[in-house]
């Protein structure tokens, strides 16, 4: 399992995970049209995918087949940890 | 020079013929006879002397892992231009179209992504001029 924090480490994968929360369950061409076009990330292909690599080592996204096409859903679970380690005293 | 057609790659022309035609709307233009095959094309009814799109057989044994691997990603083969993204959406998803992009803001246009039946997926697009007009 990669590092949660390494993973967010880096715009591209924070606005992959923002347009995922926008609309979950996309396939790449989508996240690549939304970054080129949202957020001006002129990213390959190919770089883009690495990222969503990245992400799914990290357990923040998973990935899902369904027939011939490839869906990338978000996956909060990891952030839970964090959220837990320095924000639950509080309540 | 000017382009007069463009094509797809579609697995079976016949099913691809009653797909752009029945569900798109687009209409025959040309069928001859060639081989084992046709020359199929279609055009808009909106622009019936504009671009044809050729129904192209997609026998060539490179075709099929190039196609199957456009799909996996999400990956266009074409881009077709249309008035009212959302409305056009939902007139052919009632039809039983399978979208893998539902229509989404990306800055200068709306577009979305759906599977033509013929191993192809296909971009819709609406421009935000078209946007403006209908008040959205």
């Amino acid at each position: 399992m990669g590092d949660v924090f390494k993973a967010l480490a880096d715009p591209t994968r924070r606005a992959i995970l923002d347009e995922l929360v926008a609309r979950d369950g996309q396939t790449l061409f989508e996240i690549c049209s939304r970054l080129g076009t949202k957020h001006r990330m002129g990213s390959t292909r190919q770089a883009i995918s690495q990222h969503l690599d990245v992400l799914e080592d990290a357990g923040l996204i998973t990935t899902r087949r369904d027939g011939r096409y490839k869906f990338h859903y978000i996956n909060p679970k990891p952030l839970r940890g964090i959220v837990n380690r320095w924000l639950m005293k509080e309540a | 020079m000017r382009i007069k057609t463009t094509s797809v790659l579609v697995d079976d022309q016949d099913k691809a013929l009653k797909f752009y035609t029945d569900v798109l709307g687009f209409q025959k233009k040309t069928e001859i006879p060639l081989g084992e095959h046709r020359w199929l094309t279609v055009t808009s009814p909106e622009e019936p002397d504009g671009v044809e799109l050729l129904l192209e057989p997609d026998d060539h044994p490179a075709a099929k892992p190039f196609k199957e691997a456009l799909v996996a990603d999400g990956i266009p083969f074409a881009s077709f231009a249309v008035e009212d993204i959302w409305g056009e959406f939902a007139r052919i998803r009632e039809l039983g179209v399978r979208f893998t992009q539902e229509p989404a803001d990306m800055g200068m246009v709306k577009t979305a992504v759906f599977d033509d039946t013929c191993g192809n997926l296909i971009q819709i697009v609406q421009l935000r001029e078209a946007a403006k007009a209908q008040g959205s």
